[in-house]
Protein backbone atom coordinates (compact mmCIF):
# COMPACT_ATOMS: atom_id res chain seq x y z
CA UNK A 1 0.00 0.00 0.00
CA UNK A 2 2.21 2.72 -1.23
CA UNK A 3 1.02 5.87 -2.85
CA UNK A 4 -2.76 5.69 -2.80
CA UNK A 5 -5.72 7.96 -2.59
CA UNK A 6 -5.39 11.17 -0.59
CA UNK A 7 -7.37 11.04 2.69
CA UNK A 8 -9.45 14.11 1.65
CA UNK A 9 -10.43 12.35 -1.56
CA UNK A 10 -11.36 9.32 0.52
CA UNK A 11 -13.61 11.45 2.74
CA UNK A 12 -15.35 12.75 -0.40
CA UNK A 13 -15.74 9.18 -1.67
CA UNK A 14 -17.26 8.04 1.64
CA UNK A 15 -19.72 10.96 1.51
CA UNK A 16 -20.65 10.10 -2.09
CA UNK A 17 -21.16 6.40 -1.29
CA UNK A 18 -23.31 7.37 1.72
CA UNK A 19 -25.51 9.65 -0.40
CA UNK A 20 -25.81 6.91 -3.05
CA UNK A 21 -27.79 4.99 -0.46
CA UNK A 22 -30.69 7.36 -1.11
CA UNK A 23 -31.17 5.92 -4.59
CA UNK A 24 -30.18 2.30 -4.02
CA UNK A 25 -32.92 -0.34 -3.88
CA UNK A 26 -33.76 -1.53 -0.36
CA UNK A 27 -32.30 -5.04 -0.84
CA UNK A 28 -29.01 -3.53 -1.99
CA UNK A 29 -29.00 -1.26 1.04
CA UNK A 30 -29.13 -4.21 3.46
CA UNK A 31 -26.52 -6.06 1.44
CA UNK A 32 -24.20 -3.06 1.41
CA UNK A 33 -24.63 -2.61 5.18
CA UNK A 34 -23.57 -6.21 5.80
CA UNK A 35 -20.74 -5.86 3.29
CA UNK A 36 -19.48 -2.69 5.01
CA UNK A 37 -19.65 -4.32 8.43
CA UNK A 38 -17.82 -7.41 7.17
CA UNK A 39 -15.28 -5.21 5.41
CA UNK A 40 -14.54 -3.51 8.72
CA UNK A 41 -13.56 -6.75 10.47
CA UNK A 42 -11.72 -8.03 7.39
CA UNK A 43 -9.79 -4.77 7.27
CA UNK A 44 -8.62 -5.59 10.78
CA UNK A 45 -7.42 -8.99 9.54
CA UNK A 46 -5.48 -7.25 6.75
CA UNK A 47 -3.96 -4.84 9.32
CA UNK A 48 -2.79 -7.79 11.38
CA UNK A 49 -1.70 -9.79 8.33
CA UNK A 50 0.82 -7.05 7.53
CA UNK A 51 2.81 -8.32 10.53
CA UNK A 52 2.75 -11.81 9.00
CA UNK A 53 0.07 -13.18 11.32
CA UNK A 54 -3.42 -14.24 10.34
CA UNK A 55 -6.15 -14.48 12.96
CA UNK A 56 -8.65 -17.27 12.40
CA UNK A 57 -10.55 -16.23 15.50
CA UNK A 58 -11.77 -12.69 14.92
CA UNK A 59 -15.23 -14.03 15.75
CA UNK A 60 -14.21 -13.73 19.40
CA UNK A 61 -13.99 -9.93 19.22
CA UNK A 62 -16.94 -9.74 16.83
CA UNK A 63 -19.08 -11.64 19.36
CA UNK A 64 -17.48 -9.84 22.31
CA UNK A 65 -18.38 -6.45 20.87
CA UNK A 66 -21.86 -7.62 19.86
CA UNK A 67 -22.70 -9.19 23.22
CA UNK A 68 -21.44 -6.16 25.19
CA UNK A 69 -23.55 -3.81 23.09
CA UNK A 70 -26.60 -6.09 23.34
CA UNK A 71 -26.31 -6.43 27.12
CA UNK A 72 -25.86 -2.68 27.61
CA UNK A 73 -28.77 -1.95 25.23
CA UNK A 74 -31.09 -4.29 27.13
CA UNK A 75 -29.91 -3.27 30.59
CA UNK A 76 -29.84 0.50 30.15
CA UNK A 77 -31.89 1.06 27.01
CA UNK A 78 -28.96 2.48 25.06
CA UNK A 79 -30.12 2.23 21.45
CA UNK A 80 -28.13 4.97 19.72
CA UNK A 81 -26.36 3.46 16.71
CA UNK A 82 -23.21 5.58 17.00
CA UNK A 83 -22.92 4.90 20.73
CA UNK A 84 -23.37 1.19 20.10
CA UNK A 85 -20.60 1.16 17.50
CA UNK A 86 -18.28 2.99 19.90
CA UNK A 87 -19.12 0.59 22.74
CA UNK A 88 -18.58 -2.40 20.45
CA UNK A 89 -15.20 -1.02 19.39
CA UNK A 90 -14.15 -0.37 22.99
CA UNK A 91 -15.21 -3.86 24.12
CA UNK A 92 -13.39 -5.47 21.19
CA UNK A 93 -10.33 -3.34 21.87
CA UNK A 94 -10.27 -4.25 25.57
CA UNK A 95 -10.46 -7.94 24.73
CA UNK A 96 -7.65 -7.44 22.21
CA UNK A 97 -5.60 -5.63 24.82
CA UNK A 98 -5.81 -8.67 27.11
CA UNK A 99 -5.27 -11.34 24.47
CA UNK A 100 -2.92 -9.59 22.03
CA UNK A 101 0.21 -9.39 24.20
CA UNK A 102 -0.28 -13.01 25.29
CA UNK A 103 -0.25 -14.47 21.79
CA UNK A 104 2.04 -11.95 20.07
CA UNK A 105 5.01 -14.17 20.90
CA UNK A 106 3.63 -16.91 18.65
CA UNK A 107 3.73 -16.78 14.88
CA UNK A 108 2.52 -18.53 11.77
CA UNK A 109 0.17 -21.47 12.17
CA UNK A 110 0.52 -21.40 15.99
CA UNK A 111 -0.75 -17.84 16.08
CA UNK A 112 -3.67 -18.70 13.79
CA UNK A 113 -4.65 -21.82 15.69
CA UNK A 114 -4.44 -20.07 19.07
CA UNK A 115 -6.81 -17.32 17.92
CA UNK A 116 -9.14 -19.99 16.56
CA UNK A 117 -8.99 -21.95 19.81
CA UNK A 118 -9.72 -18.87 21.92
CA UNK A 119 -12.73 -17.96 19.80
CA UNK A 120 -14.07 -21.52 20.12
CA UNK A 121 -13.59 -21.44 23.89
CA UNK A 122 -15.62 -18.23 23.92
CA UNK A 123 -18.23 -19.87 21.68
CA UNK A 124 -18.48 -22.81 24.08
CA UNK A 125 -18.89 -20.48 27.06
CA UNK A 126 -21.65 -18.56 25.28
CA UNK A 127 -23.52 -21.74 24.35
CA UNK A 128 -23.43 -22.91 27.97
CA UNK A 129 -24.41 -19.55 29.42
CA UNK A 130 -28.16 -19.55 30.10
CA UNK A 131 -27.99 -15.93 31.31
CA UNK A 132 -26.99 -14.95 27.75
CA UNK A 133 -29.68 -17.08 26.11
CA UNK A 134 -27.49 -20.13 25.49
CA UNK A 135 -27.35 -21.31 21.91
CA UNK A 136 -30.50 -19.31 21.02
CA UNK A 137 -29.04 -15.96 22.05
CA UNK A 138 -31.40 -13.04 22.61
CA UNK A 139 -33.00 -10.06 20.85
CA UNK A 140 -32.39 -6.33 21.11
CA UNK A 141 -34.51 -3.32 20.15
CA UNK A 142 -34.39 -1.25 16.97
CA UNK A 143 -31.45 1.20 16.91
CA UNK A 144 -31.97 4.96 16.96
CA UNK A 145 -29.73 7.83 15.87
CA UNK A 146 -29.20 10.94 17.98
CA UNK A 147 -32.61 10.49 19.60
CA UNK A 148 -34.43 9.88 16.31
CA UNK A 149 -36.45 6.68 15.83
CA UNK A 150 -37.01 5.24 12.38
CA UNK A 151 -40.41 3.62 12.01
CA UNK A 152 -40.16 3.46 8.23
CA UNK A 153 -38.11 0.32 7.38
CA UNK A 154 -36.52 2.04 4.36
CA UNK A 155 -35.35 4.95 6.53
CA UNK A 156 -34.13 2.57 9.25
CA UNK A 157 -32.15 0.64 6.64
CA UNK A 158 -30.69 3.83 5.23
CA UNK A 159 -29.71 5.05 8.70
CA UNK A 160 -27.87 1.82 9.40
CA UNK A 161 -26.29 1.87 5.94
CA UNK A 162 -25.09 5.44 6.43
CA UNK A 163 -23.60 4.75 9.86
CA UNK A 164 -21.94 1.57 8.54
CA UNK A 165 -20.46 3.27 5.48
CA UNK A 166 -19.23 6.30 7.42
CA UNK A 167 -17.71 4.17 10.22
CA UNK A 168 -16.09 1.77 7.81
CA UNK A 169 -14.91 4.70 5.71
CA UNK A 170 -13.29 6.32 8.75
CA UNK A 171 -11.65 2.98 9.58
CA UNK A 172 -10.42 2.75 5.98
CA UNK A 173 -8.88 6.22 6.14
CA UNK A 174 -7.28 5.40 9.50
CA UNK A 175 -5.89 2.15 8.04
CA UNK A 176 -4.49 4.02 5.04
CA UNK A 177 -2.70 6.47 7.33
CA UNK A 178 -1.47 3.53 9.42
CA UNK A 179 -0.14 1.64 6.39
CA UNK A 180 1.82 4.67 5.16
CA UNK A 181 3.27 5.47 8.58
CA UNK A 182 6.58 4.61 10.24
CA UNK A 183 4.63 2.15 12.35
CA UNK A 184 3.11 0.58 9.23
CA UNK A 185 6.55 0.17 7.68
CA UNK A 186 7.83 -1.43 10.87
CA UNK A 187 4.84 -3.81 10.78
CA UNK A 188 5.91 -4.97 7.32
CA UNK A 189 9.44 -5.35 8.66
CA UNK A 190 8.13 -7.66 11.40
CA UNK A 191 6.48 -9.79 8.72
CA UNK A 192 9.73 -9.95 6.75
CA UNK A 193 12.18 -10.62 9.57
CA UNK A 194 11.12 -10.17 13.18
CA UNK A 195 14.54 -11.15 14.55
CA UNK A 196 16.20 -8.29 12.68
CA UNK A 197 13.53 -5.95 14.03
CA UNK A 198 14.61 -6.97 17.55
CA UNK A 199 18.27 -6.46 16.66
CA UNK A 200 17.37 -2.91 15.63
CA UNK A 201 16.17 -2.31 19.19
CA UNK A 202 12.45 -2.50 18.36
CA UNK A 203 9.93 -4.82 20.01
CA UNK A 204 8.31 -7.07 17.41
CA UNK A 205 5.83 -8.28 20.05
CA UNK A 206 4.70 -4.75 20.80
CA UNK A 207 4.20 -4.00 17.10
CA UNK A 208 2.15 -7.19 16.67
CA UNK A 209 0.14 -6.43 19.83
CA UNK A 210 -0.78 -2.92 18.68
CA UNK A 211 -1.90 -4.24 15.29
CA UNK A 212 -3.83 -6.96 17.10
CA UNK A 213 -5.68 -4.41 19.24
CA UNK A 214 -6.53 -2.34 16.16
CA UNK A 215 -7.93 -5.47 14.48
CA UNK A 216 -9.93 -6.26 17.64
CA UNK A 217 -11.37 -2.71 17.73
CA UNK A 218 -12.53 -3.08 14.12
CA UNK A 219 -14.01 -6.50 14.92
CA UNK A 220 -15.89 -5.23 17.98
CA UNK A 221 -17.41 -2.35 15.97
CA UNK A 222 -18.33 -4.80 13.22
CA UNK A 223 -20.08 -7.01 15.80
CA UNK A 224 -22.16 -3.99 16.85
CA UNK A 225 -23.25 -3.47 13.24
CA UNK A 226 -24.20 -7.11 12.83
CA UNK A 227 -26.24 -6.87 16.02
CA UNK A 228 -28.04 -3.73 14.83
CA UNK A 229 -28.74 -5.25 11.42
CA UNK A 230 -30.15 -8.52 12.82
CA UNK A 231 -31.46 -7.16 16.15
CA UNK A 232 -30.47 -10.53 17.51
CA UNK A 233 -27.27 -12.06 18.81
CA UNK A 234 -26.27 -15.67 19.40
CA UNK A 235 -23.05 -17.70 19.85
CA UNK A 236 -22.78 -18.16 16.08
CA UNK A 237 -21.06 -14.77 16.09
CA UNK A 238 -18.03 -16.48 17.66
CA UNK A 239 -18.14 -19.71 15.63
CA UNK A 240 -15.14 -20.61 13.50
CA UNK A 241 -17.05 -20.49 10.21
CA UNK A 242 -17.97 -16.88 10.94
CA UNK A 243 -14.29 -16.05 11.49
CA UNK A 244 -13.47 -18.01 8.34
CA UNK A 245 -15.70 -15.78 6.22
CA UNK A 246 -13.80 -12.70 7.33
CA UNK A 247 -10.48 -14.35 6.45
CA UNK A 248 -12.08 -15.26 3.10
CA UNK A 249 -12.75 -11.56 2.41
CA UNK A 250 -9.21 -10.61 3.46
CA UNK A 251 -7.74 -13.24 1.11
CA UNK A 252 -9.96 -12.01 -1.73
CA UNK A 253 -8.87 -8.43 -1.11
CA UNK A 254 -5.13 -9.00 -0.67
CA UNK A 255 -3.04 -6.37 1.11
CA UNK A 256 -2.52 -4.01 -1.82
CA UNK A 257 -5.36 -1.62 -1.10
CA UNK A 258 -7.76 -0.65 1.66
CA UNK A 259 -10.53 -0.09 -0.92
CA UNK A 260 -10.05 -3.69 -2.10
CA UNK A 261 -11.35 -4.94 1.25
CA UNK A 262 -14.66 -3.15 0.68
CA UNK A 263 -14.87 -4.31 -2.94
CA UNK A 264 -14.08 -7.90 -1.90
CA UNK A 265 -16.67 -7.82 0.86
CA UNK A 266 -19.35 -6.49 -1.49
CA UNK A 267 -18.35 -9.01 -4.19
CA UNK A 268 -18.64 -11.86 -1.67
CA UNK A 269 -22.10 -10.72 -0.56
CA UNK A 270 -23.27 -10.41 -4.19
CA UNK A 271 -21.89 -13.81 -5.17
CA UNK A 272 -23.42 -15.35 -2.07
CA UNK A 273 -26.81 -13.72 -2.63
CA UNK A 274 -27.10 -14.55 -6.32
CA UNK A 275 -25.71 -18.07 -6.03
CA UNK A 276 -28.08 -18.67 -3.12
CA UNK A 277 -30.94 -17.41 -5.27
CA UNK A 278 -30.16 -19.36 -8.44
CA UNK A 279 -28.23 -22.35 -7.06
CA UNK A 280 -29.65 -22.80 -3.57
CA UNK A 281 -28.09 -26.23 -3.00
CA UNK A 282 -24.63 -25.53 -4.37
CA UNK A 283 -23.96 -21.92 -3.46
CA UNK A 284 -20.91 -22.86 -1.37
CA UNK A 285 -19.44 -24.49 -4.48
CA UNK A 286 -19.86 -21.24 -6.39
CA UNK A 287 -18.17 -19.35 -3.57
CA UNK A 288 -15.30 -21.82 -3.59
CA UNK A 289 -14.85 -21.49 -7.35
CA UNK A 290 -14.93 -17.73 -7.01
CA UNK A 291 -12.15 -17.81 -4.42
CA UNK A 292 -10.12 -20.26 -6.54
CA UNK A 293 -10.45 -17.99 -9.56
CA UNK A 294 -9.23 -14.98 -7.57
CA UNK A 295 -6.27 -16.92 -6.15
CA UNK A 296 -5.34 -18.25 -9.59
CA UNK A 297 -5.68 -15.05 -11.60
CA UNK A 298 -5.13 -12.41 -8.92
CA UNK A 299 -2.72 -13.99 -6.43
CA UNK A 300 -2.17 -10.61 -4.76
CA UNK A 301 -5.92 -10.16 -4.39
CA UNK A 302 -8.54 -7.96 -6.00
CA UNK A 303 -6.57 -4.85 -5.03
CA UNK A 304 -3.82 -5.78 -7.50
CA UNK A 305 -6.28 -4.90 -10.30
CA UNK A 306 -5.68 -1.21 -9.65
CA UNK A 307 -2.61 -1.04 -7.43
CA UNK A 308 0.67 -1.68 -9.17
CA UNK A 309 3.02 -2.57 -6.37
CA UNK A 310 6.46 -1.03 -6.83
CA UNK A 311 7.83 -4.21 -5.31
CA UNK A 312 6.14 -6.29 -7.98
CA UNK A 313 6.81 -4.03 -10.96
CA UNK A 314 10.30 -2.76 -10.31
CA UNK A 315 12.91 -2.84 -13.03
CA UNK A 316 14.26 -6.32 -13.70
CA UNK A 317 17.89 -7.16 -13.08
CA UNK A 318 20.05 -7.50 -10.03
CA UNK A 319 22.12 -4.62 -8.72
CA UNK A 320 25.64 -5.77 -7.98
CA UNK A 321 28.26 -4.51 -5.58
CA UNK A 322 30.09 -3.19 -8.64
CA UNK A 323 27.22 -0.71 -9.10
CA UNK A 324 27.62 0.36 -5.52
CA UNK A 325 31.36 0.83 -5.54
CA UNK A 326 33.15 3.66 -7.33
CA UNK B 1 42.75 1.93 27.82
CA UNK B 2 39.14 1.54 28.97
CA UNK B 3 37.43 -1.67 27.83
CA UNK B 4 34.24 -1.36 25.83
CA UNK B 5 33.59 -5.09 26.05
CA UNK B 6 34.75 -7.31 28.87
CA UNK B 7 34.08 -11.04 28.79
CA UNK B 8 34.94 -13.30 31.71
CA UNK B 9 34.88 -17.10 31.75
CA UNK B 10 32.23 -17.50 29.07
CA UNK B 11 31.07 -21.09 28.54
CA UNK B 12 28.53 -22.51 26.12
CA UNK B 13 27.84 -26.09 25.18
CA UNK B 14 25.45 -27.61 22.65
CA UNK B 15 25.18 -31.18 23.90
CA UNK B 16 28.67 -32.65 23.57
CA UNK B 17 29.93 -29.76 21.47
CA UNK B 18 31.85 -27.08 23.34
CA UNK B 19 31.14 -23.82 21.52
CA UNK B 20 32.73 -21.54 24.12
CA UNK B 21 35.31 -22.77 26.63
CA UNK B 22 36.15 -20.29 29.40
CA UNK B 23 36.46 -17.35 27.02
CA UNK B 24 38.00 -14.32 28.68
CA UNK B 25 38.90 -11.17 26.78
CA UNK B 26 38.74 -7.39 26.88
CA UNK B 27 38.25 -5.13 23.90
CA UNK B 28 39.43 -1.56 24.45
CA UNK B 29 37.70 1.38 22.79
CA UNK B 30 38.90 2.19 19.31
CA UNK B 31 40.26 -1.22 18.37
CA UNK B 32 39.50 -3.08 15.18
CA UNK B 33 39.52 -6.71 16.22
CA UNK B 34 39.27 -9.66 13.87
CA UNK B 35 37.99 -13.03 15.01
CA UNK B 36 39.37 -15.89 12.99
CA UNK B 37 38.92 -19.64 13.16
CA UNK B 38 37.71 -22.63 11.20
CA UNK B 39 34.00 -23.31 10.81
CA UNK B 40 32.61 -24.42 14.15
CA UNK B 41 35.45 -22.81 16.14
CA UNK B 42 32.97 -20.70 18.11
CA UNK B 43 33.27 -17.25 16.50
CA UNK B 44 29.60 -16.81 15.66
CA UNK B 45 28.57 -18.36 18.98
CA UNK B 46 30.67 -15.68 20.68
CA UNK B 47 28.98 -12.96 18.61
CA UNK B 48 25.56 -14.45 19.34
CA UNK B 49 26.24 -14.48 23.09
CA UNK B 50 27.55 -10.93 23.14
CA UNK B 51 24.48 -9.69 21.22
CA UNK B 52 22.01 -11.57 23.44
CA UNK B 53 20.82 -14.14 20.92
CA UNK B 54 22.34 -16.97 22.94
CA UNK B 55 22.54 -17.09 26.71
CA UNK B 56 25.90 -18.30 28.02
CA UNK B 57 25.87 -21.31 30.35
CA UNK B 58 28.27 -19.50 32.70
CA UNK B 59 30.39 -16.38 32.63
CA UNK B 60 29.77 -12.67 32.35
CA UNK B 61 29.60 -10.12 29.55
CA UNK B 62 29.96 -6.43 30.34
CA UNK B 63 29.55 -3.41 28.09
CA UNK B 64 31.25 -0.34 29.49
CA UNK B 65 31.17 -2.06 32.89
CA UNK B 66 27.46 -2.85 32.72
CA UNK B 67 26.56 -6.55 32.92
CA UNK B 68 24.57 -7.43 29.79
CA UNK B 69 24.67 -11.22 30.05
CA UNK B 70 21.27 -12.81 29.42
CA UNK B 71 19.67 -9.64 28.04
CA UNK B 72 17.63 -9.84 24.85
CA UNK B 73 19.04 -8.71 21.48
CA UNK B 74 16.69 -5.72 21.67
CA UNK B 75 18.03 -4.58 25.04
CA UNK B 76 21.61 -5.20 23.96
CA UNK B 77 21.04 -3.14 20.81
CA UNK B 78 19.53 -0.34 22.89
CA UNK B 79 22.56 -0.41 25.20
CA UNK B 80 24.98 0.05 22.32
CA UNK B 81 25.98 -3.19 20.58
CA UNK B 82 24.95 -3.61 16.96
CA UNK B 83 25.73 -6.33 14.53
CA UNK B 84 25.58 -7.32 10.91
CA UNK B 85 25.09 -10.89 9.78
CA UNK B 86 26.95 -13.46 7.73
CA UNK B 87 23.76 -13.88 5.72
CA UNK B 88 22.29 -10.36 5.57
CA UNK B 89 19.12 -10.12 7.64
CA UNK B 90 17.04 -7.59 5.73
CA UNK B 91 13.42 -6.90 4.89
CA UNK B 92 13.63 -8.23 1.35
CA UNK B 93 10.32 -6.93 0.03
CA UNK B 94 11.10 -3.41 1.20
CA UNK B 95 13.44 -1.05 -0.62
CA UNK B 96 16.92 -0.24 0.67
CA UNK B 97 15.68 3.18 1.80
CA UNK B 98 12.70 1.62 3.59
CA UNK B 99 15.02 -0.82 5.39
CA UNK B 100 17.08 2.10 6.64
CA UNK B 101 13.92 4.05 7.48
CA UNK B 102 12.74 1.25 9.78
CA UNK B 103 16.15 1.24 11.47
CA UNK B 104 16.30 5.03 11.82
CA UNK B 105 12.74 5.46 13.10
CA UNK B 106 13.28 2.58 15.53
CA UNK B 107 16.45 4.14 16.90
CA UNK B 108 14.71 7.37 17.93
CA UNK B 109 13.99 8.21 21.55
CA UNK B 110 10.24 8.37 20.86
CA UNK B 111 8.04 5.34 20.07
CA UNK B 112 7.23 4.63 16.43
CA UNK B 113 4.81 7.25 15.19
CA UNK B 114 1.80 7.10 12.89
CA UNK B 115 3.15 9.82 10.64
CA UNK B 116 4.36 9.02 7.19
CA UNK B 117 8.15 8.84 6.68
CA UNK B 118 7.54 11.38 3.91
CA UNK B 119 6.48 13.83 6.64
CA UNK B 120 9.67 13.20 8.60
CA UNK B 121 12.51 14.56 6.45
CA UNK B 122 15.05 14.01 9.20
CA UNK B 123 14.42 10.26 9.06
CA UNK B 124 14.54 10.12 5.29
CA UNK B 125 17.67 12.28 5.18
CA UNK B 126 19.45 10.08 7.71
CA UNK B 127 18.49 6.93 5.76
CA UNK B 128 19.75 8.37 2.49
CA UNK B 129 22.90 9.74 4.12
CA UNK B 130 23.78 6.30 5.47
CA UNK B 131 23.15 4.65 2.12
CA UNK B 132 25.21 7.35 0.44
CA UNK B 133 28.11 6.64 2.79
CA UNK B 134 28.20 3.11 1.39
CA UNK B 135 27.79 4.33 -2.19
CA UNK B 136 24.24 3.01 -2.36
CA UNK B 137 22.27 6.24 -2.80
CA UNK B 138 21.36 5.33 -6.39
CA UNK B 139 19.95 2.01 -5.23
CA UNK B 140 17.85 3.49 -2.42
CA UNK B 141 14.53 2.83 -4.15
CA UNK B 142 15.38 -0.69 -5.29
CA UNK B 143 13.78 -3.57 -3.37
CA UNK B 144 16.30 -5.67 -1.48
CA UNK B 145 15.15 -8.71 -3.46
CA UNK B 146 16.74 -7.12 -6.55
CA UNK B 147 20.10 -6.42 -4.95
CA UNK B 148 23.15 -8.69 -5.14
CA UNK B 149 24.62 -10.36 -2.09
CA UNK B 150 27.48 -7.88 -1.74
CA UNK B 151 25.13 -4.90 -1.86
CA UNK B 152 22.87 -6.55 0.70
CA UNK B 153 25.89 -6.91 2.99
CA UNK B 154 26.47 -3.17 2.80
CA UNK B 155 22.80 -2.38 3.53
CA UNK B 156 22.96 -4.80 6.46
CA UNK B 157 26.01 -3.00 7.87
CA UNK B 158 24.42 0.41 7.24
CA UNK B 159 21.42 -0.68 9.33
CA UNK B 160 23.68 -1.79 12.16
CA UNK B 161 25.26 1.68 12.21
CA UNK B 162 22.04 3.59 12.75
CA UNK B 163 22.27 3.54 16.55
CA UNK B 164 25.89 4.80 16.51
CA UNK B 165 26.91 1.69 18.48
CA UNK B 166 29.64 1.61 21.10
CA UNK B 167 30.62 -1.76 19.65
CA UNK B 168 29.94 -2.94 16.12
CA UNK B 169 30.13 -6.66 15.34
CA UNK B 170 30.44 -7.59 11.67
CA UNK B 171 29.98 -11.25 10.81
CA UNK B 172 32.04 -11.94 7.69
CA UNK B 173 31.55 -8.56 6.01
CA UNK B 174 33.16 -9.66 2.74
CA UNK B 175 31.69 -13.14 2.33
CA UNK B 176 29.67 -13.33 -0.85
CA UNK B 177 31.65 -10.45 -2.35
CA UNK B 178 33.69 -11.26 -5.43
CA UNK B 179 37.47 -11.55 -4.96
CA UNK B 180 38.23 -8.46 -7.04
CA UNK B 181 35.74 -6.37 -5.06
CA UNK B 182 36.55 -7.47 -1.52
CA UNK B 183 39.21 -4.85 -0.72
CA UNK B 184 37.15 -2.05 -2.24
CA UNK B 185 34.14 -3.28 -0.24
CA UNK B 186 36.12 -3.48 2.99
CA UNK B 187 37.69 -0.05 2.38
CA UNK B 188 34.22 1.36 1.99
CA UNK B 189 32.94 -0.43 5.08
CA UNK B 190 35.80 0.81 7.28
CA UNK B 191 35.47 4.32 5.88
CA UNK B 192 31.70 4.34 6.29
CA UNK B 193 31.56 2.95 9.81
CA UNK B 194 34.41 5.02 11.26
CA UNK B 195 32.34 8.15 12.07
CA UNK B 196 29.77 6.13 14.03
CA UNK B 197 31.55 3.07 15.41
CA UNK B 198 35.09 3.40 16.65
CA UNK B 199 35.27 -0.12 18.08
CA UNK B 200 34.75 -2.88 15.57
CA UNK B 201 34.90 -6.66 15.89
CA UNK B 202 34.72 -8.53 12.62
CA UNK B 203 34.62 -12.24 11.92
CA UNK B 204 36.68 -13.00 8.83
CA UNK B 205 38.05 -15.97 6.93
CA UNK B 206 40.14 -14.01 4.46
CA UNK B 207 43.59 -13.53 5.98
CA UNK B 208 44.48 -10.77 3.51
CA UNK B 209 41.55 -8.77 4.84
CA UNK B 210 42.51 -9.61 8.42
CA UNK B 211 46.13 -8.53 8.10
CA UNK B 212 45.21 -5.34 6.29
CA UNK B 213 42.37 -4.05 8.46
CA UNK B 214 42.70 -5.51 11.97
CA UNK B 215 44.65 -3.95 14.85
CA UNK B 216 44.32 -7.17 16.77
CA UNK B 217 43.46 -10.77 15.89
CA UNK B 218 41.84 -13.37 18.12
CA UNK B 219 42.08 -16.94 16.82
CA UNK B 220 39.40 -19.40 17.96
CA UNK B 221 39.73 -23.15 18.00
CA UNK B 222 37.16 -25.56 19.45
CA UNK B 223 35.51 -22.86 21.51
CA UNK B 224 38.67 -21.46 23.10
CA UNK B 225 41.12 -18.71 22.28
CA UNK B 226 44.15 -20.14 20.56
CA UNK B 227 46.02 -16.88 20.12
CA UNK B 228 45.38 -13.19 20.73
CA UNK B 229 47.54 -10.28 19.65
CA UNK B 230 48.79 -8.22 16.75
CA UNK B 231 48.04 -9.64 13.29
CA UNK B 232 51.66 -10.29 12.41
CA UNK B 233 52.15 -12.21 15.65
CA UNK B 234 48.93 -14.25 15.56
CA UNK B 235 48.98 -15.08 11.87
CA UNK B 236 52.50 -16.44 12.20
CA UNK B 237 51.73 -18.44 15.32
CA UNK B 238 52.54 -22.10 14.78
CA UNK B 239 49.24 -23.41 16.21
CA UNK B 240 47.23 -20.83 14.33
CA UNK B 241 48.91 -21.84 11.10
CA UNK B 242 48.21 -25.48 11.90
CA UNK B 243 44.59 -25.26 13.08
CA UNK B 244 43.20 -22.05 11.61
CA UNK B 245 44.88 -20.65 8.54
CA UNK B 246 46.27 -23.87 7.21
CA UNK B 247 49.47 -22.09 6.25
CA UNK B 248 47.82 -19.16 4.52
CA UNK B 249 49.86 -15.96 4.67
Amino acid sequence: MNKGMHPLLMIALVAAVTLCGRVLPTWTLSLATIAAANALISLGIVVLARTGNVSFGQGLFYAGGGYCVALIANAWGLTDAVAQVIIGAICGGLLGLVIGPLIARYSGIFFGMLTLALSMVFYGALVKSTALGGSDGFNVGRPTLFGMSFADPREADFMLYAVAVVTTGIAGIAATILFRSEFGLASLAVRENNLRVEYLGLSANRIISINFVIAAIFAGASGAFALMAQRHIDPQFAYWTTSGEFVFVAVLAGNQSVAAVFVASMALELVRSFSNLYLPNTWQLVLGLFLLAVILFLPRGIGSLWVRSKRGTAKPGVATEREALP
Amino acid sequence: MKSVLSVQGLNKRFGAVVAADALTLDIPAGQKVSLIGANGAGKTTFVNMVTGYLKPDTGSIALDGLDIGGRSPRKVAQLGISRSFQIPQLFVELTAAENLTVAVSGAGAKPLSFRSPAQAPEIHDKAVELLGRFGLADLAERPISELAGGVRKLVDIAMALVRRPKLLLLDEPTSGVSAEEKFATMDRVIHAVSPDAATIVFVEHDMDIVSRYADRVIAFYQGRILADGEPSHVLNDKEVRLYVTGGAK
